[in-house]
């Protein structure tokens, strides 16, 4: 699978093949760079491969509509950033119910507003943020309990696989620790696959798979 | 949580920008509503100066300058018509009535205008309203006077007050009819009408001021008020005359008949069109007056998307957030469009709030100072079309931000660039 930009000679990602099952926690590495976001967006279905194919629960994606992508997304993909998660004028809560507005499934599943408020809170308490901190600002919150509030958000619609593109950057190690033993928790007791992308060696020993980005975007299997 | 809700929060979490917008464009839309407003009721004002009056009879002039002189008292007749003319055309069988106006004189910078007890009842403006006595009664000596609004409440006069009437159109000592004072016996209700700033004096009176008068200077044979009335008050000529006919059918032909008057040169000419043409002349200026607050509208709008490409930036964050959970490029858009909607649908509510705030409170006084009668009624269609139109222009304007948006989420992806 390749992706070029439009006007590049060079590819920014080049993998010949990488398989992932169902469950599987990887953790891509690369230096900045790398074609990391690329690899992210490609996997998101924001873009297509220039050459080759994705498929992602058996669906080649390249193959759907871009609207159908983008609900495909919405269906299946739980999507966690660096920084800046979280849409500042609306609340902690908001925050997170708020990935059901693009999504058709998981409308249908839980469509009372209680029923998705309950799950929300839920999921906030066992990410360890208490009742009280629900309705704050977003504002009000550390970066720490910020990126928390962004794997709720990313898991309560109950997606196959989350892609965390270097959600641990912006802490210090303490609240790193703390941030990755709560998302394994979350992710294993959801069965959820985890795409893990970061720049920092010392977190791959949490994970099943790594893999390497280089300059070139080719990938090698560093372990298994 | 739907789409609108999320703009709804998204745009009150810049409130204060938006606000400013909202209120720029509600300044624009009340001044193009209010542009409007005015235009309308200055031209039905104007148009109902006078109704119900058929034919206006003057000397040979212009239909425009006739209607000048007769009913705005505005510059002078270029010639009187003879008494005799108007009586014949009063006899002829088509006309129901009519009323002699003669005008020359003046009172402290209000023209007077000698006529008969008749012009009470015939003078219609408006919906055919009368002219109604706000006191006393027409007149019914030759001496007697009655005076428009504007004139009894610019000078404080009260029934029973003694007027002196000036030769000529400006007030100088030496041309005084002051030895034959008019006694007021009536002031008038407003009409928003030049009535209002008239003195109505009897056509007799008129004659009896001028009967030692010569060409224009007092004779040295002086004859007193009481010896005036003994002589015969007859005016010899009259500067215009009021015709209403029988049959409102055979205006055209009683129009013709007086214009090819054997007798004398005269010109008839129907009141109603000759406003209505002469306000074609002078609508220049209200269409300025609208391509102006068109302009101020546009400037507006362009001030909303100034706003709203500013704010694009500090949005990237956002549109990649929501690009995440799975919105659509479209979605992107439409969160602009709704967002200038709401904007713009605010700023209309607002500017027509505004409008009726201000039309309310000076309701009033326009109608003290200029007798219009500002109507507060609803927005009528042509109003409603400004509005549409400023809201329609409005998301036609928002789809630039909304494409720089798409093309961007499009781009961006789930980069967030700070």
């Amino acid at each position: 699978m390749t992706f070029r930009w439009p006007g590049q000679t060079t590819d920014t990602v080049a993998i010949d093949e990488l398989t992932l099952w169902a469950g599987e926690h990887l953790f891509v590495r690369g230096a900045s760079g790398s074609g990391k976001t690329t690899l992210l967006n490609l996997l998101a279905g924001i873009h297509v491969p220039t050459s080759g194919q994705i498929r992602l629960l058996g669906t080649d994606v390249a193959t759907l509509s871009p609207s159908k992508r983008d609900r495909f997304r919405a269906d299946h993909i739980g999507v966690v950033f660096q920084q800046f998660n979280l849409l500042p004028y609306l609340s902690i809560l908001e925050n997170v119910t708020v990935s059901f507005a693009f999504s058709r499934r998981n409308r249908g599943r839980s469509s009372r507003s209680a029923d998705v408020n309950a799950t929300a809170g839920r999921l906030l308490r066992s990410l360890n943020l208490p009742d009280e901190l629900h309705s704050a600002p977003v504002a009000e919150l550390s970066v720490g309990q910020q990126q928390r509030v962004a794997v709720a958000r990313a898991l309560v619609g109950g997606p196959e696989i989350l892609i965390a593109d270097e959600p641990t950057s912006a802490l210090d190690a303490d609240n790193r620790d703390r941030f990755l033993d709560l998302l394994f928790q979350e992710v294993s007791a959801q069965g959820c696959t985890l795409i893990f992308v970061s720049h920092d060696p010392q977190l791959a020993g949490r994970f099943d798979r790594v893999i390497e980005l280089t300059e070139s975007g080719t990938a090698a299997s560093v372990s298994t | 949580m739907s789409l609108l809700r999320i703009a709804l929060k998204s745009a009150r979490s810049r409130k204060t920008s938006l606000f400013l917008t909202i209120l720029s464009i509600a300044i624009s839309v009340a001044l193009l509503l209010g542009v409007d407003v005015v235009r309308k009721d200055a031209k039905g004002s104007f148009l109902n100066t006078i109704s119900e009056t058929d034919l206006i009879v003057g000397a040979r002039s212009g239909p425009t300058n006739l209607l000048l002189y007769s009913v705005f008292h505005i510059g002078n007749a270029t010639n009187n018509v003879t008494w005799e003319s108007y009586e014949e055309i009063s006899a002829m069988d088509e006309v129901a009535w009519s009323v002699p106006i003669s005008l020359g004189d003046s009172h402290r910078g209000f023209r007077v205008m000698g006529t008969t007890a008749d012009y009470f009842n015939f003078y219609r403006y408006g919906d055919r309203k009368q002219l109604t006595f706000a006191s006393g009664a027409p007149f019914s000596e030759v001496y007697d006077t009655v005076l428009g609004a504007d004139v009894a409440r610019d000078l404080g006069y009260e029934l029973g007050d003694e007027i002196i009437i000036s030769h000529g159109l400006v007030s100088v000592d030496f041309a005084d009819h002051d030895d034959k004072p008019f006694t007021v016996v009536g002031v008038l209700d407003r009409t928003g009408t030049p009535v209002d700033r008239t003195v109505q004096v009897t056509l007799s009176g008129i004659e009896a001021i001028h009967v030692d008068w010569q060409s224009g200077t007092r004779s040295p044979l002086t004859v007193n008020a009481e010896q005036a009335l003994r002589f015969d008050l007859t005016p010899k000529s009259i500067t215009a005359f009021m015709v209403g006919l029988e049959n409102r059918a055979l205006t055209f032909r009683v129009q013709r008949s007086i214009n090819d008057y054997p007798a004398e040169p005269m010109s008839a000419i129907i009141p109603g069109a000759t406003l209505a043409e002469f306000w074609r002349t002078i609508s220049t200026i209200e269409q300025v007056l609208f391509v102006l607050s068109g302009i101020v509208l546009i400037a507006g709008l362009l001030g909303m998307l100034t706003t709203i490409l500013s704010t694009l930036n500090e949005r990237r964050r956002e549109i990649a957030v929501l690009r995440a959970i799975g919105a659509r490029p479209v979605n992107i858009v439409m969160l602009i469009v709704l967002e200038t909607l709401m904007v713009v649908v605010a700023g209309c509510v607002a500017g027509v709030a505004i409008l009726y705030a201000l039309l309310a409170a000076t309701r009033p006084l326009v109608a003290r100072r200029f007798g219009v009668d500002i109507s507060l009624s609803w927005l009528d269609s042509t109003q409603a079309l400004i509005l549409g139109a400023v809201i329609i222009g409005a998301t036609l304007v928002s789809l630039i931000p909304g494409c720089i948006a798409y093309r961007r989420s499009i781009q961006d992806g789930l980069a967030i660039r700070v």
